[in-house]
């Protein structure tokens, strides 16, 4: 297959996208019948189209009818497209799997499921038009598609007025976001001449200008991709929309953003400088490290893996400001590792968290509840639910033999490197930066032991909880292959470095060949000596030595006999004594209070009871949001001046207005 | 000779299995002689591992499939991850298997599983223990990979083997570095075993307990299991420290059996010294409130960083 048959499917990925979404607007047994097979379908063409790409490693052009007279859009397919052409398909094919199930379960709400047909396929389209754009003025178009049609996702069950705040502000900071995109590409056009990738590639850029729209496409790029301070609003908005929609929002969508970043810096940009790449890296490790604590404070499931992905996002935004400071300083090599390695993660976090976020669907799905303080024993009553919910746990917690553990490793690694950076600041800055994320892998795994042990484990804690049924099969079929891959990611990892080794090859001009050079068992990503993983050897060996101990010791799987908990003797349990995810992170809450807002207190209630009262605001709003909002606010009403409701004196401000604007121009 | 190689690797495997409940019954014996008691024979250890596994395992009703399986998969990665430490020899594939960012993370695993394990009947303690052994990790964890990452960068490598070879090899210098590393990773290693001041392994207390209260509502064979792990990983430490700080004489750079014993020899020596000096400091400590813990992690984890920076700063290009 050549990359110019793999641009066709990617076509045909989009097409069948825009059929899903029309196909909505057909009579509901229509939808049911062709609408999420056709997403899936679409999915599954652009994961074809995305591996074809990677594997040619050419770059296939085409141009499309349509756009501005003298800007026809341009696409183009390479490896860097490809590869998120992978990602964005294989989620999308796990949610079209996923969705049928969990849609059935709108079909009697108020809720029109036309619209959330549409808006999901048209989302699609967006998503993968932003990736196969090739000219400025297609990327936004598409990014605005993108952004659009998730704000009506958001605001799909808009009767809660809560739901369309969360709604209004995602649209507000995606077009602040989109704003600060467009003039990045005005600074690159302006030198480039012309609104096409391939003239703005050729544009020479001085440091001041080239760091103008850098900066500008990080923050454009950084608020769509969730990073702190500009987080605030991810974690309102991706968790009422349907579980489906968060799982496309915060799997993929958040990753369209890290590939415009990438296009943007790596591609584009031309030249790259060590200060980007510390902002990136002090941006992301503050990511990391914030996300994952908020994280922690969470206890609405939905919540808390939004906040999950702010941390991941660190994590990614860690390994590319890694690479660009390596890069800029020369030592392509390692870069390169960095490169790989904020790639690796990529795919790694698209997958456990769609899986998790899909888990969340399961139980809002089968038990309508999304708080852990009411759930609690689920593995008993959704075995599938609750194994595949584990595998997402252990993978985004970074423990060997998943695939979270192999980008965090990889990260580790690059950071190692640390002492072959000539400047001692530099040198300095790197470990700081790998505390950082040692600490928040650490604190993640905190998180997810609390999730998984409150949700799952131990005894329900409602009555719906307790009454869950199983998942329908639609929707263990799509976690399932989910879970599936994170384990494959985990185990082979060398197979998949060398899959997206045409990713450096195009972008950096230079691969990552060493990192399998001593066969598919061994991952060695500098040299047999620096450092080496053997995944598949560490996940036969747990694999055996468990099988051996069971068959040692359990003889078989023996009938083990129940009595009452033991519990050093208290009188036996009941659910409400059970530790609460509140309580499980209480004393990380104490260690860390200075970086939350906590309104915490007992309060007598009318019957004499008490009742503990736990609130934790994210600092973000009152450090950034507030102020900002504040200043817009009185700036408005400074505005207002201006309105004094005579229709002349607006004209005169108009002509001045143009007057002002020709005297530029001339 | 590969074949060899790989046939040490799974003897030093096994030996760790085997020295394991040795090493917690000289640190119980010589605390006990330190407080004017007789104390256990060396060998209770292994007795009561028999005793364990010889009785039937019981659950409690509310236990899920989790709870069985916890106990193998905290073993199996425990030993795992002990099985990557070299021993004796620095000449084993299994260094290169899993480098020490992996052992970390087996050492991780285990702990995930086993926190999960104390929620999963649904008690207080078992929250309460899987809460604070979470809050435990999360500092100590990071301040461990700082303190390794020191001696990796200096080595210019994280397999283990290769640190102890340029620790063999390199010049006998007093690096600044290395002695934030050894302090942190001995507060780290007290963390992480339960030891006191931390935790205290053998309280009676409920509500003092961190590793205990977790496998509260083990029995039998699981118990086992449990105990045996975390004498595992009582021995990673103490072998981590003994053999990438001091690992002159006690760690061979081949095959030869001679020298293998030697190494043996010494390296068992050098544990009991370690054991020793564990056992003097658990006697004239006291346990610590739990949010007191914070502080003594955030030294271990200052500590490995100034290791690091001090290395990146004063040590490379010179």
């Amino acid at each position: 297959m050549t990359v110019a048959i793999a641009l066709q499917l990617a076509a045909g990925a989009v097409v069948l996208a825009l059929l899903s979404a029309l196909v909505s607007f057909f009579p509901a047994g229509v939808r049911r019948l062709l609408a999420l097979p056709l997403f899936a379908l679409a999915g599954l063409l652009a994961l074809v189209a995305g591996v074809g790409a990677l594997f040619h490693g050419g770059v296939a052009t085409a141009e499309l009818p349509l756009g501005l007279p003298w800007l026809p859009w341009q696409v183009r397919l390479d490896a860097l497209s490809g590869f998120f052409l992978c990602v964005v398909g294989v989620v999308s094919f796990a949610v079209g799997l996923y969705a049928p199930g969990y849609v059935r379960g709108f079909a009697y709400g108020n809720d029109s499921l036309r619209a959330l047909g549409c808006f999901t396929g048209l989302f699609l389209t967006g998503m993968l038009l932003v990736i196969l754009a090739n000219d400025a003025y297609m990327f936004m178009v598409a990014w605005e598609l993108m952004s659009l049609s998730s704000y009506f996702l958001v605001a799909w069950h808009h009767d809660h007025a809560a739901n369309r705040r969360a709604a209004f502000l995602y649209l507000l900071m995606a077009h602040v976001g989109g704003l600060s995109i467009l003039l990045g590409y005005g600074v690159l056009a302006s030198f480039g001449g012309d609104f096409t990738f391939a003239a703005m590639r050729g544009a020479e850029l001085s440091f001041g200008w080239a760091s103008v729209a850098f900066v500008l496409a990080f923050i454009g790029f950084g608020m769509k991709a969730d990073l702190v301070p500009l987080h605030a609003w991810l974690p309102e908005a991706h968790p009422v929309a349907p579980s489906h929609i968060s799982a496309l929002m915060s799997g993929v969508m958040l990753k369209v953003a890290v590939y415009g970043f990438i296009r943007f810096v790596f591609d584009l940009l031309g030249d790259i400088h060590w200060q980007w790449g510390v902002a990136v890296m002090a941006i992301g490790s503050v990511s990391a490290l914030m996300g994952v604590l908020y994280a922690l404070m969470q206890h609405d499931l939905k919540r808390l893996l939004a906040y999950h992905s702010v941390e991941n996002i660190g994590i990614i935004f860690i390994g590319l400001g890694l690479a660009l400071l390596f890069l800029a300083e020369g030592h392509t090599v390692i870069g390169t590792v960095a490169f790989v390695a904020a790639l690796y993660h990529t795919i790694n976090h698209a997958l456990f968290k769609s899986l998790l976020f899909m888990g969340a669907g399961a139980i809002l799905h089968s038990a309508n509840e999304r708080d852990l303080e009411n759930m609690g024993g689920l593995l008993r009553r959704m075995p599938w639910t609750g194994l595949f919910f584990l595998i997402g746990c252990i993978s985004i917690s970074a423990l060997p033999p998943f695939n979270g553990f192999v980008s965090e490793w990889l990260t580790f690694q690059a950071a190692l490197q640390a002492w072959q950076l000539e400047s001692g600041v530099l040198r300095s800055i790197v470990p700081i930066a790998a505390a950082m994320l040692a600490l928040t892998g650490a604190l993640a795994a905190a998180c997810f032991v609390k999730v998984y042990g409150v949700a799952f484990l131990g005894q329900a804690r409602s009555r719906a909880v307790r009454r869950a049924r199983k998942a329908p099969l639609s929707m263990r079929v799509g976690q399932g292959v989910l879970a599936l891959l994170c384990l494959l990611l985990g185990i082979l990892p060398t197979f998949f470095i060398d899959l997206l080794d045409s990713v450096p090859q195009q972008v950096l001009g230079h691969g990552l060949t060493r990192a399998s050079a001593h066969g598919w068992l061994w991952l060695t990503p500098i040299s047999r000596e620096t450092a080496s993983y053997s995944a598949p050897m560490v996940a036969v060996a747990l694999t055996i030595s468990l099988v051996l101990g069971l068959w040692l010791l359990g003889r078989g799987i023996r009938r083990v006999r129940r009595c009452d908990a033991w519990d050093c003797g208290f009188a036996p349990p009941t659910p409400m004594m059970q530790y609460t995810a509140a309580a499980f992170a209480q004393p990380i809450r104490r260690v860390f209070g200075l970086l939350f807002h906590i309104d915490e207190g007992v309060e007598p209630q009318e019957d004499g009871r008490l009742r503990h009262r736990l609130q934790v605001r994210d600092r973000a709003w009152d450090l950034f949001y507030t102020p900002v909002a504040r200043v817009v606010e009185r700036a408005a009403r400074q505005v207002v001046r201006l309105q004094s409701g005579n229709i002349r004196i607006y004209l005169g401000w108009t002509l001045a207005t143009l007057l002002l604007l020709l005297w530029l121009i001339a | 000779m590969m074949l060899n190689a790989w046939g040490l690797a799974l003897l030093q495997a096994v030996l760790y299995v085997a020295l394991a409940p040795l090493l917690a019954g000289w640190v119980r014996k010589v605390k006990a002689r330190l407080q004017n008691r007789r104390g256990i024979t060396l060998w209770q250890p292994y007795q009561d591992l028999y005793k364990l596994f010889a009785k039937e395992a019981r659950m409690a009703h509310t236990a899920s499939l989790l709870f069985r399986a916890a106990p193998y998969i905290v073993f199996v990665a425990t030993w795992l991850a002990v099985a990557a430490v070299p021993l004796v020899t620095t000449s084993l594939p299994t260094a290169a298997i899993a480098d020490v960012i992996v052992i970390a993370g087996l050492l991780a695993l285990a702990r995930f599983f086993l926190a999960l394990a104390g929620m999963d009947v649904g008690t207080a303690f078992g929250g309460m223990g899987a809460s604070r052994e979470m809050f435990v990790s999360a500092l100590a964890e990071p301040a461990m990979l700082m303190a390794v990452f020191t001696l990796a960068m200096t080595a210019h490598s994280t397999n283990l083997a290769s640190v102890v070879e340029y620790q063999l090899h390199g010049d006998t210098i007093l690096r600044p570095s290395y002695m934030f590393a050894l302090a942190g990773l001995v507060l780290v290693a007290v963390a992480e075993t339960g030891r006191i001041p931390v935790d205290n392994p053998t309280t009676h207390l409920e509500l003092t307990m961190i590793h205990e209260a977790m496998i509260l509502e083990y029995s039998g064979r699981h118990l086992a299991l449990m105990e045996w792990a975390a004498q595992l990983k009582l021995l990673l430490y103490g072998v981590l420290l003994v053999n990438v700080f001091f690992p002159w004489g006690s760690i061979a750079q081949g095959t030869n059996p001679v020298t293998l014993g030697i190494a043996l020899l010494l390296v068992v020596v050098k544990l009991a010294l370690l054991g020793v000096a564990l056992a003097v400091s658990e006697t004239v400590l006291a346990k610590m409130r739990v949010f007191r813990v914070p502080a003594f992690l955030n030294l271990a984890l200052l500590l490995a960083l100034l290791g690091l920076l001090s290395h990146v700063i004063l040590e490379v290009g010179t």
